[in-house]
């Protein structure tokens, strides 16, 4: 029998079998691993540059560009720089990326909660509309809408006209654009008034609700306060509004708001692929609350709008919001394929033309890539507020 | 026009899932005050039938009379009746994103536009009978099971109703927590609460209940008070269905 | 309300039939459809939009459609519907690019293969699932890339710029898919790794490949990759979009592993690591096979997303079924139908996305019963 001798000392294990260690090692290797990895192949990125005549560095930003941009919503002509087609690429980006965000919200709201209609048509009308536009590829859908559709379109010269002044042919979609003359800006200011005082008006009601019950139609009154006054002084000051009509001169039209046919076949094709996921978020957010939820509300004598507003969509909201902001982030993302059908965004201007002309692959991809990153991680950023913020409270 | 005698009248009702006849020729008269338990095995019909009452089901024959005011489709009726019924489910279904006080004062603010003080009164007052005034302002997720349940009880009596219907109240519940929320059933019967009670508890039928109703596949099969329908079952379903269950 | 002329005793009342109005055909369309002033109205209004559009619809693309004709000349007749010859005229092209056309008999054997050997794993009671797995995912590539790409066993060698249509669209997706798994599955257990700097680096790999479209990766992949190497190593163009497209998909991969992962109750781990198994050992053996059985159907959905995805690769120069379809509708023989060449794209590819979902959707309602506890 062996002894047991008390302050026996544990054998100590080799280093990469001790656990306190290993952990270490481990990331150490992990670490010089890596470092070498990238040494590498920053090394072989210079010396291939060098090689091909590259130049390195953000000097380039401040060369002038030479080409012509389609469509730009800030002043630009080809002697300005290559910086300056970043920003219009950008303003190009997230203006296809908020009006698209806008539409397939609105389209997406409808068609979830028309897929939960009781009405059997308007149901299984949704579901094929979801069903069948979420299994096409957006890329697809962007070229069905771009040659297959708007190349359909009359010329110039026979325009189609949809009426108020809207021309509708292969150039793009010609809209009025208004002209505010004299007394416009009063209107304007009372729009800007109306919506403040929408709020001011809502407390004042929740306020007095809480003090005698009373209810007011907050809603009523809101909309009359935005829409009404201001359209009421509107017409008292003789519309002080006139419209620039598209005019077609020549080959072209001149005049009111252009809309160019790239950017309406992404505008549709993205509107149309999104909005199937936001109706499907809606549906599974509505349906995630529990239909004792609004068995409680009804049998306490609440009426279903109340049910609904009160009860139901605060809670549908908590699970409808997080995967609906993924779906707009996903929307940012797929704007990129604008370079598919010539759309002048961010990706098509900068890392396309711009890349191809100065060979500055690597400043230009990372300048790109930041742009994406910086959007989804302030996405990510607000989703996970969100979540926090709105987390049921248990125990 | 008979004097409101009863406060709940059903004569003649059926009801049809579909084709399934799950409600036969129910007729129910229930006076002021009378506490009834429905008991049966489960799929008799005996949630669908309280359910008619306040119409979260819908009968296709026959007439449900509350307090004078018949039952049809007309949403005014309907609204006007769930304001005077009281309703406690079997999950409870408190609202999850309120706290308990604005649980109980939601209805009392929207549907009977009082003011929030007064609402809040009222609401302390009932979280005060069923013992639980100090989780007023925590919220439904952070209560136990039969604490979530007297609330739901507070919630339904901030209403005030004429009449209380109970839906299985206590089998969601874990044992020990069944005799809290028993306990505070007994007092509303004891202040003359008119009072239908879906239950197993059968304890709870022979201390409180003025009648015991068996149901089973969608018929009224048996109703006598309580200690005749236990001691005296006539039929033999109803021994059948007792001598299955087991007494508190 | 009638009231009942006829009592019977209690128990003893049949079951009747409902009434009329209530049931049948008039009851389904008094309760679904015209339920109400505004459903009624809606219905009418939706009755109409399908009246003023699926008959004309229908008429394009079934009853006035050409469907075979050796040149364009009867589509162009006035009053034709779609002109589906166009899409049987090149429609070998559709499915194998400019693969030369005598050796379709090699990636046809492939595929032939591929199904030969997945059957087996539907069937329920085939035992070794996991074997047969790991042959699809491991061995089953080499051979299937011998067979395509030839130059090796006398196999004559097709070079991958001929490689196109449906065949290169199936190639791409699978491919993505086979790699993207184990490197999805260390980010995953990387990214719930104790170690930080394992940690940082997983979640920075993974936030980076998600938070850029993937054009921006193919784009990178297309220009970059070139430079990142020696000077002289010639990058084959197919190549540069697989390394793009695997690590782009590896990182939505890891966070569909990792939601399996976080999913196992962590009794397992701790019961794994009671009985004395190494971090590898209990993750090989106990957590990961059943965290990737859970993920299952988050693989399939992630497998549809790369499916449409591929399509993307038409703008780096590579012809993929839609690459193929678009550059076909400038052939000067076929002019002015690119619509059915369209309509002919988005059916193969509905085909195979709802197909899929629909797997996913069984699957996730089989899966789910069995881990209920």
């Amino acid at each position: 029998m062996s002894e047991h001798e008390s302050g026996i000392k544990p054998s100590k294990p080799a280093v990469w079998n001790d656990p306190k260690y290993r952990a270490l090692f481990f990331q150490v290797l992990l670490v010089l691993g890596l470092g070498y990895f990238f040494l590498t192949i920053i090394d072989n990125t210079l010396s291939n540059m060098q090689a091909r005549g590259i130049s390195t560095g953000f000097a380039f930003l401040d060369e002038a560009a030479g080409f012509g941009i389609g469509m730009s919503l800030i002043e630009y002509t080809e002697e300005n720089t290559y910086g300056r087609t970043f920003f219009v690429g950008l303003l190009n980006t997230l203006l296809v990326s908020f009006l698209g965000i806008f539409f397939a919200t609105v389209l997406g709201f409808v068609m979830g909660i028309a897929r939960l209609s009781h009405n059997w048509l308007i149901a299984k009308i949704a579901m094929l509309y979801i069903e069948i536009f979420r299994n096409i590829p957006v890329l697809l859908q962007i070229f069905f809408w771009y040659f297959a559709v708007l190349a359909a379109l009359p010329s110039v010269r026979q325009s189609l006209d949809l009426g108020a002044g809207i021309q509708l042919n292969t150039r793009g979609l010609y809209l009025p654009a208004p002209v505010p003359e004299g007394g416009f800006s009063i209107v304007l200011l009372l729009f800007f008034a109306g919506i403040v005082g929408s709020f001011f008006v809502a407390r004042w009601a929740r306020k007095r609700q809480e003090a005698t019950g009373q209810q007011f139609p907050v809603f009523y009154a809101s909309l009359g306060l935005i829409v009404g006054l201001p359209l009421v002084v509107f017409l008292l000051l003789g519309s002080p509004l006139s419209w620039d009509y598209p005019e077609l001169k020549g080959f072209n039209f001149r005049g009111g708001v252009s809309v160019i046919p790239e950017l309406l076949a992404l505008l549709l094709a993205l509107t149309i692929y999104t909005g199937t996921y936001i109706a499907e978020t809606v549906r599974a957010g509505i349906n995630a609350v529990s239909h004792g939820q609004t068995e409680a509300s009804l049998a306490l004598g609440m009426s279903r709008g109340q049910t609904m507003r009160l009860i139901i969509v605060p809670q549908a909201m908590r699970v409808i919001i997080p995967p609906l902001t993924s779906q707009y982030l996903n929307l940012a993302k797929n704007s990129s394929l604008a370079v598919a059908v010539g759309y002048p965004d961010l990706v098509n201007v900068f890392m396309g033309t711009t890349l191809n002309q100065t060979g500055q692959a690597v400043e230009i991809v990372f300048m790109t890539m930041a742009v994406y990153l910086l959007m989804s991680l302030g996405i990510s950023a607000f989703m996970n507020w969100y979540n926090k913020a709105m987390a049921l409270v248990e125990r | 026009m008979s004097e409101n005698q009863y406060i709940v009248e059903m004569n003649g009702v059926h009801k049809w899932y579909g084709d399934f006849h799950v409600l036969k020729d129910v007729n129910l008269k229930v006076e002021k005050g009378e506490r009834i338990v429905i008991c049966g095995p489960s799929g008799s019909g005996k949630s669908t039938a309280i359910r008619c009452i306040n119409h979260l089901e819908e009968h296709q024959q026959g007439q449900i009379i509350i307090d004078g005011t018949e039952l049809t489709g007309d949403l005014k009726h309907i609204e006007a009746i769930r304001r005077e019924v009281g309703m406690v489910f079997q999950h409870f279904n408190l609202f999850p994103h309120l706290t308990i006080l604005d649980n109980l004062t939601l209805a009392p603010i929207w549907v009977k536009k009082m003011p929030k003080d007064e609402a809040e009164d009222i609401a302390m007052k009932y979280l005060d009978r069923v013992k639980i005034p100090e989780q007023a302002q925590k919220y439904p997720g952070q209560l136990s099971g039969g604490q979530q349940q007297r609330v739901a009880i507070a919630r339904s009596l901030c209403m005030n109703p004429k009449v209380m219907l109970f839906d299985e109240p206590t089998s969601a519940l874990d044992p020990e927590m069944i005799s809290e929320v028993l306990d505070v059933m007994v007092e509303l019967a004891e202040e003359g609460m008119t009072m239908l009670c879906v239950t197993h508890e059968m304890g709870f039928a022979k201390k409180v209940a003025n009648r015991v109703i068996f149901m089973d596949g969608g018929e009224i099969i048996e109703q006598n008070e309580p200690l005749e329908f236990f001691d005296n079952p006539q039929s033999d379903r109803t021994k059948l269905f007792l001598s299955q269950i087991i007494q508190h | 309300m009638t009231t009942e002329t006829q009592k019977y005793a209690p128990g003893t009342h049949p079951d009747l039939p409902p009434p009329v109005s209530t049931t049948g055909i008039i009851g389904w369309l008094r309760k679904n459809l015209f339920d109400g002033y505004v459903n009624s109205l809606a219905t009418l209004f939706a009755l109409y939009l399908l009246y003023l559009y699926i008959p004309p619809l229908f008429n394009w693309a079934f009853i006035d459609a050409i469907w075979s004709s050796p040149s364009s000349d009867s589509c162009r007749v006035d009053g034709a519907g779609a002109c589906w010859a166009y899409v049987g005229s090149r429609f070998t092209q559709f499915m194998y690019g400019f693969y030369p056309s005598e050796l379709y008999w090699r990636p046809n054997l492939a595929g032939l293969l591929l199904i030969a050997l997945m059957i087996p794993l539907f069937i329920k009671s085939f035992k070794y699932k996991w074997y047969l797995a790991g042959f699809i995912l491991v061995v089953y590539p080499l051979i299937a890339w011998i067979l395509i790409l030839g130059g090796w066993f006398g196999l004559e060698l097709v070079e991958t710029a001929k490689w196109g249509g449906l065949m290169l669209t199936l190639i791409l997706s699978a491919v993505g898919i086979v790699a993207a798994l184990p490197i999805g599955i260390i980010l995953a257990l990387g990214r719930r790794s104790e170690m930080p700097i394992v940690k940082s680096v997983c979640v920075v790999f993974i936030e980076f490949w998600r938070g850029v479209p993937l054009i921006t990766v193919l784009f990178m992949s297309s220009v970059m990759l070139p430079l990142f190497f020696p000077e002289g190593t010639d990058f084959d163009k197919l190549a540069r979009a697989m390394i793009g497209i695997t690590l782009f998909q590896s990182a939505y991969m890891a966070e569909v592993i990792r939601g399996g992962l976080q999913a196992i109750p962590k009794g397992q781990y701790e019961a794994a690591a009671a009985l004395g198994l190494s971090y590898w050992k209990s993750m090989t053996f106990i957590i990961l096979p059943q965290a990737l059985k859970l993920v299952i159907p988050g693989i399939v959905n992630t497998f549809i997303s790369l499916f449409k995805d591929t399509t993307l690769v038409l703008i780096i120069g590579l012809f993929d079924l839609l690459a193929i379809i678009q550059q076909a509708g400038s052939d000067a023989a076929w002019l002015g139908f690119e619509t059915e060449g369209y309509v002919f794209c988005a059916a193969v590819f509905w085909m195979f996305c709802f197909s899929m979902s629909r797997y996913s959707i069984a699957l996730e309602a089989k899966l789910h019963t069995g881990h209920k506890r």
